[in-house]
């Protein structure tokens, strides 16, 4: 067990290593740093000077190794467009985006697990089948028309929630919250639905199909037989064993929820990590943009990485 | 037997037509794909020619005689006059084209990159492999996202309108190869053990022939299904990015170019901007997506 550790953490790395390449390799090859700095009247001297205080007339590799160490210290550089350090930048937008996809989160794993428990008892149900009908329908909408129904008829017809923005924040040194706000929670309400949907679904389909997996399992019959009731037949006895695909799909999906996040602040103006991404790439603001996919990825590897971890120890089949 | 009778008695047009969705997700599908072909013939008029516009006839209400002008729009207008209908015509080629092309170079690369894996294995293998792992732990769109802002940043700001839509299809096609390479390398790897395989190399055949002549037709079939489902996700992809502002330029609209133009009168009351680009864009996803997952059924024996 120590070696597969081992093993995927060295391979968790060599990804990293190689997306800091990519990201490395758009800073070197869009766009001419020196033409971002200096003006119209530069001198080949002063050109010559700027690329020896800047390191870029060092090998690639050096250039490189540079790189990724500074990026390991949180240092991206300066936002073209803001003329501010990436790294404070992305420290001002991570609250809006984390609290956002951890309430998603929250929403599609309670909602999708109670719906898929119900869904696979009553199988016949005409409720049931309803859910499932609307969930398929539901996948295939697009994120962005979601969100523009949601808006349509809770903010435009019915004016209960807002259809932009956080609400109210409040600083909690450093970490804005909408927590604390009832402006600040209402605003939360729309955009996690709509980002959550997609995610609720899939753990409502898949916590159906492993539930009437396990039902039909021998241990539960013998649960019928020793008289216990059917509460405590789905909750303890059956629930329990569908919980670990459903914990690794959950973790895996926090990803992609982060990810998708990009699109729901876009409809709702949520003033995220993911509206900044948008933002660099329609400014071409590269030090934003390759910032951001390193960050992103960190968190992807890092997910993957812990929900495999996580495997392993929840799983004692699995070790060996 | 003609062609056409055989494969109107063929076990798939059996199952196509004893399947209601597939029949009727396929004539919708149909419908919308042929009325974006000939947009230029059924559209009242071409509504990217400035030449064509009367801005007295903005926000006409469907079907409402417009006050000044007295003309009517079946869908309705836009703030500069432009009528819905034969924006959402014009719109649908490019979703469509976007949808199409994007789809084919992915399908080129992923099958090209495939087949190579799948026949020569060893490190050529590995490496393709570790690459589609490394770009599978990221969501397709943020991979479009990326490549769409990096080419940005490489074309020239005179030419990013009129190559837009090549970038979107460069974008999407990449971000979606790997599907298409997994299924084939796996398909490749089976095939590669049969005789007739064996057969070609003994009589001297060299790879290209075999991995073309050979091997290719005989793992098309899951090509094809992943290709209809593909198109469907393609389209999403690129409503997704036109939406979010990343896509086609609005000299260029495409279906989520018109929703993204048609949000910002959402709360004016203007329903029918916003409303029928997205119900249009709805079937169209909708009913590729049915038709996908048909295919995917009817082509596989083990369901049956």
């Amino acid at each position: 067990m120590v070696t597969y550790i081992f093993r995927r953490i060295l391979q968790s790395i060599l990804v990293l290593l190689v997306v800091g390449l990519v990201a490395f390799a758009m800073f070197t090859f869009i766009g001419d740093p020196i033409d971002n700095m200096l003006g119209q009247e530069r001198t080949q001297e002063d050109i010559d000077r700027l690329r020896g205080v800047l390191g870029l007339d060092q090998p690639f590799v050096v250039q490189y190794v540079k790189f990724v160490i500074s990026a390991m210290q949180g240092n991206f550089g300066v936002s073209y467009e803001q003329g501010r350090p990436v790294a404070q930048i992305l420290a001002e937008r991570a609250p809006a985006t984390l609290e956002l996809a951890a309430v998603s989160a929250l929403f599609a794993l309670s909602l999708g697990v109670v719906l898929g428990v119900y869904t696979a008892i009553h199988r016949k149900g005409f409720v049931a089948n309803l859910v499932l009908t609307l969930s398929l329908i539901g996948v295939s909408l697009p994120t962005f028309l979601i969100g523009i129904l949601l808006i349509y008829l809770f903010s435009v017809q019915l004016d209960w929630l807002p259809s932009f923005g956080r609400g109210e924040t409040v600083d909690l040194g450093g970490w804005t919250t909408g927590f604390l706000t009832s402006s600040g929670m209402r605003a939360l309400i729309l955009p996690s639905i709509t980002l959550g949907l997609y995610q609720m679904t899939l753990i409502m389909r898949l916590v159906r199909s492993e539930m009437m997996e396990v039902m039909r399992q021998d241990y539960i019959r013998f649960a019928r037989a020793r008289g216990l009731s059917e509460r405590a037949i789905t909750f303890r006895h059956a629930l329990k064993n569908t919980m670990v695909p459903v914990i690794t799909v959950t973790g895996l999906q926090l990803g992609s929820l982060i990810a998708f996040a990009i699109i729901t602040e876009t409809v709702f103006q949520w003033p995220g990590m993911g509206l900044l991404f948008i933002n660099a790439i329609k400014f071409v603001d590269i030090p934003v943009m390759a910032a951001y996919l390193m960050l992103i990825s960190v968190m992807f590897v890092g997910i993957n990485l812990i929900v495999d971890l996580l495997y392993v120890s929840i799983d004692p089949r699995l070790r060996t | 037997m003609s062609a056409l009778s055989r494969f109107w008695d063929s076990d798939f047009a059996w199952d196509f037509r004893h399947s209601p969705v597939a029949v009727v997700s396929f004539l919708v599908a149909l419908l919308l794909v042929l009325s974006a072909v000939f947009a230029p013939l059924i559209a009242t008029m071409n509504p990217f020619v400035p030449a064509n516009l009367n801005l007295m006839n903005g926000f006409t209400a469907p079907g409402v005689p417009n006050q000044f002008t007295n003309e009517t729009f079946l869908l309705g207008t836009d703030d500069q006059g432009r009528d819905v209908y034969s924006t959402i015509l014009y719109g649908m080629r490019i979703s469509l084209f976007v949808g199409f092309a994007a789809v084919a170079l992915g399908m080129i690369i992923g099958v090209t990159l495939g087949l190579i894996a799948g026949y020569f294995g060893g490190w050529t293998d590995a490496v393709i492999m570790r690459i589609a792992d490394v770009q599978l732990t990221f969501p397709s769109i943020l991979v479009a996202m990326l490549i769409f802002g990096v080419a940005k940043g490489i074309t020239p700001v005179e030419y990013r309108d009129q190559l837009a839509i090549w970038v979107l299809i460069l974008s999407i096609g990449l971000s979606d190869w790997v599907q298409f390479a997994r299924v084939v390398r796996g398909a490749t790897m089976v095939e590669k053990q049969k005789e007739y395989v064996q057969a070609a190399r003994l009589i001297g055949r060299g790879a290209l022939p075999i991995l073309t002549r050979h091997i290719l037709p005989n793992v098309l079939s899951p090509v094809l299904v992943i290709a209809t489902i593909s198109l469907a996700l393609a389209i999403i992809a690129e409503a997704t990015l036109s939406f979010l502002g990343v896509g086609a330029p609005s000299t260029q609209p495409s279906l989520g170019t018109l929703i993204r133009i048609g949000q910002g009168f959402l709360f004016s009351g203007e329903w029918w901007i916003l409303f029928f680009p997205s119900v249009t864009l709805l079937a169209l996803a909708l009913s590729v997506n049915l038709l996908g997952d048909w295919l995917r059924d009817a082509l596989n024996p083990k369901l049956k």
